[in-house]
């Protein structure tokens, strides 16, 4: 499949990374959802902009599964840009020249932050599976952790798509008091039957590689780069939509005039998957994998805060709310978010909805969508506005 | 020196500034089917009420967030059920009940969510609209019914005395009601309820259950 040759396939160390990393939980450890207590654990992270001096201006941005603290900044193994970098800079709708922007790897990732990957303090070895299952809670909890570390009290907003959508609704469940505005986007609150199913797709292929090894690859430098590539390739195709899928590739051949009656890629489609997973596999542990997908799994918002009732979990909230969605997301379609936004009209909370035309899928969230952008902007302006935040002053992309 | 948007802010149509003055400063105010956000703009900015708002189209309610307003995309004939009794001190809903698949169910749940509801309908029995029917024979079209009757979205038109008359059947109380001539004038409708039917182009209404 075109993977890079196993006996040279290295993990990245993410010490030798830029940004921040910051020990945490040595004197109070964090309380994991499973029970288990963890301390001393790793959060790496990125900041961009200044925090202004009544700490007033600080934006935690929140990343989806294989995403990163990279946000506005090249990734330090590919080299491509930062995965938001449409969305956060100056003058961009998350302004860096009046917002303090803070993005760490989340808990389980393995960019850095204490995941299956890094060593195990009381072992000296890799966690692998030894790692305990953390929940989207226990990713928030971290995160508000280090947000204590910082000394910042109160967020003026908290903003991210799929994964990164589902921490922002349990930062506003969690920790209402310490969010003003909050915008989920792109996400649900809750894991459907569907998206449970994809995800085990992604989870049986890595476990059924033989070089996962129960999870114990790397101390027998052994990489489930086959299994894990598979997952991604099934997983892409769940960001994308029929109709992006059809434009871009329809029933093109790949470099070739005919099929071949055989095996290769002989559609632009396969070779194209091919790709995304031989080049995921250099940036991504197949333990991370298991441990994040599992978390979005296990993510119930209405039977954790609200007693199985939607409408209960924001009942109060002084958060503003921005959610949106994309037309072509089927992956977490507008009729989640609909869902969302009833609960919070129930609660009677200050909420925004916008379903934006978008054709290209899940994916939108990350991609080229102005009208997107344009909400985006203007809901961000607004609640500056209303927490008596500078206006914009025309950067380069400025209204 | 006031910028572009508030002096665009400080001219609004006629019978937006009829409900805009009926509002009082630093309520919790819904505008259901608030198109591009004109009134709430101006309650926000000038009232300093707590506004939200309810619009169907996508350009609309896009229009609405990137100028910072909180709206939703929704549908009032079904999304008004989610919200909780006495939860704004006002709903209003202009122009758009004769839009509404089930008007009566809409008017019940503005005023189940809101202590008063403000409810703004062209007026069918309108001298001209009659004289039109009447003459031409033909479904009336006009500034305020722009629409010919086979593509038209107002499909439960209705007159001053039909709204009253439900109003009554409802058990509303009917505070304050206005009828506006062609030129915007306004005047009571209860004062002389036959007038107002008659020369009234379109009538504001402040309800309360």
């Amino acid at each position: 499949m075109n993977l890079r040759d196993e006996s040279t396939f290295r993990q990245w160390d993410a010490e030798t990374f830029p940004g921040h990393r910051v020990v945490l939980g040595h004197d109070k450890p964090l309380r994991l959802d499973c029970g288990v207590e963890l301390h001393d654990f790793t959060i790496a992270y990125q900041t961009y902009g200044e925090l202004n001096a009544d700490k007033s201006n600080a934006i935690v941005v929140c990343h989806a599964l294989t995403g990163d603290q990279f946000v506005a900044d090249p990734h330090p193994v590919t080299g491509k840009p930062g995965w938001w970098e449409m969305m956060v800079g100056p003058g961009k709708p998350v302004d860096t020249n009046r917002f303090f922007v803070i993005c760490s790897n989340i808990l389980g990732g393995c960019m850095g932050t204490t995941g299956p990957k890094e060593i195990n303090p009381d072992t000296g070895k890799p966690w692998g599976l030894g790692f305990p299952v953390i929940t989207i809670a226990d990713m928030v909890r971290a995160q508000a952790m280090l947000l204590d570390h910082l000394e910042i009290d109160e967020l003026f907003a908290v903003v991210g798509g799929s994964l990164g959508g589902m921490q922002v609704l349990e930062w506003a469940a969690s920790y209402p008091d310490r969010v003003f505005a909050a915008a989920p986007i792109a996400t649900a609150d809750h894991h459907s039957a569907q998206n449970i199913a994809f995800n085990e797709v992604g989870r049986q292929a890595i476990m059924a590689d033989l070089d996962w090894c129960g999870g114990d690859y790397m101390s027998q430098d052994r990489w489930p780069n086959r299994g894990l590539a598979v997952a991604r390739m099934v997983a892409h195709v769940t960001y994308l939509s029929e109709t992006a899928l059809q434009a871009k590739f329809g029933r093109r051949l790949q470099d070739r005039e005919k099929i071949t009656y055989g095996f290769d890629a002989d559609f632009q489609v396969e070779s194209y998957l091919r790709h995304q997973g031989s080049t995921f596999v250099e940036r991504f542990d197949a333990n991370s994998y298991l441990y994040i997908t599992r978390a979005m799994d296990y993510f119930d918002l209405a039977e954790k805060h609200g007693g199985g009732s939607r409408a209960e979990v924001f009942r109060d909230t002084p958060v503003r709310f921005c959610v949106i969605s994309f037309t072509s997301d089927w992956l977490y379609p507008t009729a989640e978010s609909r869902r969302i936004v009833n609960a919070l009209n129930a609660a009677a909370a200050n909420v925004s909805f916008a379903e934006i035309e978008a054709s290209f899928g899940h994916d939108s969230f990350l991609l080229n969508v102005p009208e997107f952008h344009r909400v985006f902007r203007g809901f961000l302006d607004g609640a500056a506005e209303h927490r008596g935040l500078p206006r914009a002053n025309g950067g380069e992309n400025g209204r | 020196m006031m910028t572009m948007a508030e002096s665009h802010r400080k001219s609004i149509r006629v019978d937006l500034q009829i409900i805009a003055d009926m509002i009082e400063p630093g309520t919790r105010v819904l505008d259901v089917g608030c198109e591009d956000g004109t009134l709430l703009d101006y309650l926000v900015h000038f009232k300093q009420v707590d506004g939200r708002g309810i619009e169907l189209s996508m350009e609309g309610v896009n229009a609405c967030v990137s100028a910072g307003l909180s709206v939703i995309q929704g549908d009032a004939d079904t999304d008004l059920a989610t919200y909780p009794d006495d939860a704004f001190d006002y709903v209003v809903l202009s122009q758009t009940l004769q839009a509404m698949v089930a008007p009566r169910a809409v008017v019940e749940n503005l005023v189940r969510i809101g202590r008063r509801a403000i409810v703004s309908f062209p007026n069918f029995a309108y001298w001209r609209v009659r004289s039109y029917l009447f003459f031409k024979g033909r479904m009336p079209v006009s500034r305020t019914l722009p629409h010919a009757w086979y593509e038209t979205p107002n499909i439960h038109l209705c007159t001053i005395k039909d709204f009253v008359a439900m109003c009554e059947e409802m058990g509303i109380t009917i505070e304050h009601s206005l009828s506006l001539n062609r030129g915007g004038r306004a005047r009571g409708v209860q004062s002389s309820p036959l007038t107002a039917n008659l020369f009234g182009q379109q009538a504001v209404f402040l309800l309360k259950r």
